[in-house]
């Protein structure tokens, strides 16, 4: 019985965003990291090919978080003291991109030194995170986008309160953005308005709608980046960016993965836990359309790029 | 393919009656397409007409309900692709296969049939078991698949899955008869007597196929001997393949309405045959349009992690799970204790409310009316700013309830805590941490 499958014709489709820039390109990266295009949903293979797998990154910081769950702290032992150590360990452990995520304690030079070791220390596109602080932020990651001109590196977590400053010198020094709101379709157009009408390119934008982990609220990130790829395809251009989220801190601050004593009993082994946690948050997102995914544990990374490598396959 | 209002209007008796409660037969016709009413609302439509309009006032994917000793598993019944456009209704049923011939079949059952875990107030459990016939279908391993049965039925009244063939099949469906159990599968090789077993035991039918025209023509040459509760086994090479054939089953479903694909899905992420993998899989199948999910591995950690998901994607998007505003006593808070304000979306209240218990610190929660939001999305979404925390201290008197007029903000709106000091104008506004998971050492620290 020959059957007739739907398809869905869209008009619109995902841009295309590169991260990093090889030396031909004005940079130092061993390769560039192209994220986007779609034409369909999620993998949908069989509509049209997905044209760039997603990517994960490694999230390693400035100096030794103090908050970290002791699973993490066993699992990058003494590399999360240095961070070009730590990205190095983060390249082996399969990371596409690495994210450099400042902290509060660091002073501009702190940032600068921290950002160009973890640069010379691996070949991989770079992410660059202030502490999370407005002023702070802006403190850091300016001198942070003058001393890497031209390495397009994505600089963030450009949002509502900080994105004027971070655009500016995004363009000024040939760097990109992560443009985060809190999960709502309409906040994540307004930002990219607001950036775009800055004067950065669409195709310097990635947008992190934000999720919440496994149990606390995944659903809601779940659906906004169901509606914003939809809006996307549909044809409406402010969305049309890819999609980026953070499931490895997201998971990682959930109680089920933080501790592991005065729990209850039927939560389970933790360490085996505390990646699950993690790793099903992503898969979850992977199949909402998230296009790099930022992670914290290698067994994860592990386990979702062979997710994503099994989406990718076409019959 | 569903009636147009206009077809199905054709079928009615035009005589405008009104006793359906529409004012016409176009109203009832037009209602009945969008299948906002049940034609069993109309007294006088004819035997003829009815069974013209059954095909087409059937739910696009069947209901499938398994059942035993007064517990049940539904799949199917759902409308939409995302969850967004409405919502995810029957929960796929997560099921743990165990192996007849396995000798720890006993303890393995005992282990999963006891689980159970507590999440939000809500207490999850897995919801059956699949019992299979290992080994040929020699008449010793279709007793032995009776036999199993029979030790699972002795500790677990949960649903089951019986996995075998015709030869080692009937054992098992004797071993559970009355119930309404599923029975695994039938193919091109032996669907006559795979319809036979299952319209004999009332048994759900699951029909494997290597291709979706395979699944298609099965499902019509089966229901043609009169069995109508079938569920699809997609097979499928990898994640990618699966999802496609997914996706597929549910449009052809919902958006042509091919009746022939209407039924749920089940999954076997077991047969990746690695647990890391396997969690991956049952993932992704609780994500996109699974009915009955088959784990071969059954541990805590993952169970727990699995009935999470499966909650969260098949929580209605239209109404967070929320808990009523109101001031909560935690561990016998006394005038001294301190209080601390949050949201009424249940994640966070149980969040926070479980770290305060879990201190063994007392304390008064006041629970905000922030229309069932987080913290922080209540705040972007202005449902969770000064105005509303000093309404709800007024409103809940908590000045009558402690000595020192002192409230602790979470972290994550220490912006508010200027506003909050006009409000309040005789109150002190601390700041807490932005995680749940810290209160504990800030209470004992800084209150």
């Amino acid at each position: 019985m020959p059957i007739e499958i739907p398809k869905d014709k869209w008009p619109g489709s995902v841009r295309k965003v590169t991260v990093g820039a090889t030396a031909a390109e004005g940079g130092t990266r061993a390769k560039t990291v192209t994220v986007g295009g779609q034409t369909t949903m999620p993998y949908l293979q069989y509509e049209a090919l997905t044209p760039n797998t997603p990517v994960v990154a490694i999230e390693i910081k400035s100096r030794k978080p103090e908050d970290w769950s002791p699973l993490l702290v066993e699992t990058w032992g003494d590399a999360m003291s240095d961070p070009a150590q730590w990205a190095k360990k983060a390249e082996e452990a399969g990371a596409d991109l690495i994210v450099l995520a400042l902290t509060l304690e660091d002073s501009a030079d702190d940032a600068v030194n921290a950002v160009k070791s973890v640069l010379s220390a691996t070949g991989l596109p770079l992410i660059v995170w202030g502490p999370g602080q407005a002023e702070k932020d802006n403190d850091l990651l300016v001198p942070v986008a003058e001393a890497t001109k031209g390495e397009k590196i994505m600089l963030g977590i450009c949002e509502d309160k900080n994105y004027r400053t971070i655009v500016a010198t995004a363009m000024a020094n040939g760097h990109l953005v992560q443009a985060r709101t809190p999960m709502d379709v309409n906040l994540a157009k307004q930002l990219n308005i607001l950036i775009t009408d800055m004067g950065l390119p669409a195709d310097r934008i990635v947008m992190d709608p934000t999720t919440g982990a496994l149990g606390y609220g995944i659903e809601y990130g779940y659906s906004v980046m169901e509606r914003l790829r939809l809006a996307a395809l549909q044809g409406d251009a402010m969305t049309q960016l890819p999609m980026m989220v953070t499931p490895g801190f997201e998971a990682w601050k959930a109680k089920e993965s933080k501790v592991g004593e005065g729990v209850p009993e039927a939560w389970g082994d933790w360490a085996a836990r505390g990646i699950h946690w993690e790793t099903l948050t992503a898969v979850a997102l992977v199949e909402s359309g998230a296009d790099l995914i930022v992670l914290r544990h290698p067994e994860s990374v592990k386990r979702v790029k062979e997710a994503i490598a099994e989406l990718m396959v076409t019959a | 393919m569903a009636l147009s209002g206009i077809q199905i209007y054709k079928l009615l008796p035009h005589t405008n009656c009104k006793e359906c409660g529409f004012p016409t037969c176009l109203a009832f016709a037009m209602k009945l397409a969008a299948k906002q009413v049940e034609l069993s609302a109309c007294p006088y439509v004819s035997e003829e007409s009815k069974k013209q309009l059954a095909e087409s006032a059937a739910p696009p994917v069947r209901l499938i309900s398994l059942k035993a000793n007064g517990t049940e598993v539904k799949a199917g019944n759902e409308v939409v692709m995302f969850r967004h456009e409405k919502t995810f209704y029957n929960k796929p049923g997560l099921f743990v296969r165990v192996k007849a011939s396995d000798a720890d079949i006993s303890r393995k059952v005992a282990e999963a049939d006891a689980y159970t875990v507590n999440y939000v107030g809500m207490d999850f459990t897995i919801d059956g078991f699949a019992v299979e016939a290992d080994g040929d279908a020699s008449t010793s391993s279709a007793q032995s698949l009776g036999a199993a049965v029979k030790t699972v039925r002795s500790i677990s009244k949960r649903p089951l899955i019986l996995i075998g063939d015709p030869a080692t099949l009937p054992a098992g469906l004797e071993a559970c008869s009355g119930e309404a159990p599923m029975i695994y599968a039938a193919d091109n090789s032996n669907w006559e007597a795979m319809a036979e077993l299952a319209a004999k035991y009332k048994a759900a039918l699951v029909v494997k196929g290597e291709s979706l025209e395979e699944l298609a023509e099965l499902t019509q040459k089966i229901q043609a001997k009169g069995v109508e509760d079938m569920v699809l086994d997609l097979g499928g090479k990898n994640m990618g393949e699966w999802l496609s054939r997914s996706t597929q089953v549910r449009r052809l479903a919902l958006k042509a309405n091919f009746r022939a694909l209407g039924y749920p899905v089940i999954a076997f992420p077991g047969n990746v045959g690695d647990p890391a993998r396997e969690s991956v899989y049952a993932a992704q199948a609780i994500a996109k349009y699974a009915g009955f999910v088959v784990l071969d591995t059954f541990a805590p950690e993952l169970a727990y992690a699995l009935l999470v998901l499966r909650e969260n994607i098949y929580t209605d998007p239209q109404k967070p799970i929320q808990v009523l505003p109101g001031i909560y006593e935690i561990n016998n808070p006394t005038a001294d204790s301190p209080a601390l304000v949050t949201t009424n979306f249940s994640i966070t209240y149980f969040s926070v409310a479980n770290e305060v218990e879990g201190s063994g610190q007392p304390a008064w929660l006041i629970v905000t009316d922030a229309e069932g939001m987080s913290v922080l999305t209540a705040w972007a979404a202005g449902k969770f700013d000064a105005e509303r925390i000093a309404k709800a201290v007024k409103e809940f008197d908590l000045a009558s309830k402690i000595s020192k007029k002192r409230i602790v903000l979470p972290g994550h709106v220490a912006v508010l805590s200027g506003e909050l000091e006009e409000e309040l104008p005789d109150w002190e506004i601390r700041v807490g941490p932005r995680e749940a998971v810290d209160l504990p050492a800030f209470m004992k620290q800084a209150l």
